[in-house]
């Protein structure tokens, strides 16, 4: 079994008071919960200050800890490392259920009679279950047939949650936004006494795109474009998610100016807008035939850039 | 286990063509009536009509609800303050959204 030092999680002395490791949870909890943060391993730092926590709020599993790492300090285990707790060490403890290689599980089933939910007491519909689906912003603006890989929490006899993996082949209707929830009757837990079964929401969540960047319905692409085309208007042709499109830009226009394609945002009632943000892009003068281009645009236009810092 | 061989599942989108009633609300978020209606009380959650028994959940309320829940479970906030975050949540993640355009190069993975 795996020794971790809870208190290192926490970053609270052995001695620490209640009142102490609350506190240090509570900040850790914010810091790392994985709605707040946006760090890549948020969710697993979020689990383990969890973990700990979960062990050294409590008096009873707290003492249990102690005696357990008293142990581990003596064999001279390191965070980590694999040690195996003595026989008889959780003698005054209830335990309850088989060999566990893991150190939370060994507290969920030693207090298990504490912790455990009223199994056998639920009746009627099934629970409804959540999970996140992951799609491409062309998935929304088509429609697509997705495999979602599902982690299915279900309890057993005893009260205690276990997880089942489970592959579902699902239809994403077109026009779908981030955040929206898919209902899949009948998908989540089962019934209880004949009770119909719970419902399975899908949460959608759009990749990353290169391209674009989507704010509810509307798409945004930043656009490059050369300078002479935003002085002197240009039509381009633009890829949007629905495939490529023409697009008029008028002559006169400035870097950062956004070009709207009224409709060409994710479909639906009303459908989104996509916007082009126009960046203008300077070739660079690296051959003689630019310099002298850039020369000439210098001695022949009389544009200072800085007229508008003079007071 | 797979369900791939009883052909793909189609569902419904909740923000689109459903409105959760309280009750759908609560078994969705695994809640007790009265902490929706704290929800409620808060602004947290806007439904229409008049009384609960009329009350109808749309647009993000089922998002908006298990993320105050989570928060108020996790953090030890209140309700007010599970609000307050998602409001500010609300403004970072536009703020996010606008600066992914201007700075494309340095926009999030």
């Amino acid at each position: 079994m795996e020794f971790k030092d809870y208190y290192q999680t926490l970053g609270v002395a052995r001695e620490a008071t209640a009142d102490d490791i609350k506190r240090a949870y509570r900040k850790l909890a914010r810091k790392y919960h994985p709605d707040l943060s946006k760090m890549a391993d948020a969710e697993a730092r979020f689990k383990e200050v969890g973990e700990a926590y979960e062990v050294l709020k409590d008096a009873e599993k707290r003492a249990a800890y102690d005696k357990l790492g008293q142990h581990w300090r003596a064999a001279g285990a390191r965070p980590g490392e694999d040690v195996k707790p003595p026989p008889g060490w959780d003698s005054g403890f209830e335990f309850r259920g088989a060999e566990t290689e893991d150190l939370a599980d060994l507290f969920e089933s030693m207090f298990a009679h504490r912790t455990r939910r009223a199994a056998g007491g639920a009746r009627g519909q099934g629970e409804d279950h959540h999970a996140k689906v992951q799609i491409d912003l062309e998935d929304a603006y088509r429609g697509a047939r997705v495999t979602a890989s599902l982690r299915m929490p279900t309890m057993d006899a005893e009260g205690r949650v276990t997880f089942t993996e489970r592959r579902v082949e699902v239809d994403i209707p077109r026009g779908v936004r981030e955040g929206q929830h898919l209902r899949l009757a009948g998908q989540g837990g089962p019934g209880h006494g004949g009770a119909r079964a719970g419902d399975l929401y899908l949460e959608i969540v759009y990749r990353p795109h290169r391209l674009y960047h989507v704010e509810r319905s509307d798409v945004t692409l930043v656009l490059p474009v050369a300078p002479w085309e935003a002085a002197l208007g240009a039509d381009v042709i633009v890829p949007t998610p629905a495939g490529r499109v023409q697009l008029t830009v008028p002559a006169g226009s400035t870097h950062g100016r956004r070009l709207r394609l009224k409709g060409r945002g994710i479909p639906g009632d009303p459908p989104g807008d996509l916007y082009a943000v126009l960046s203008v892009t300077w070739p660079p003068a690296d051959t003689q035939a630019a310099r002298k281009l850039y020369h000439q645009m210098a001695e022949t236009m009389a544009f200072d850039p800085r007229a508008t810092l003079e007071g | 286990m797979t369900d791939s061989d009883k052909g793909p599942l189609r569902g419904e989108v909740i923000e689109e063509s459903v409105q959760l009633t309280l009750t759908e609300l609560c078994h969705a978020c695994g809640a007790q009536p009265d902490v929706i209606v704290e929800l409620v009380d808060h602004g947290v959650i806007d439904p229409e009509g008049a009384n609960a028994h009329d009350w109808r959940f749309a647009g993000d309320s089922l998002r908006r609800s298990r993320l105050a829940l989570r928060l108020v479970r996790d953090l030890g906030v209140n309700v007010a303050g599970a609000g307050l975050a998602l409001e500010l949540m609300a403004r970072i993640d536009h703020l996010q959204a606008v600066l992914d355009v201007l700075n494309p190069q340095r926009s999030r993975p």
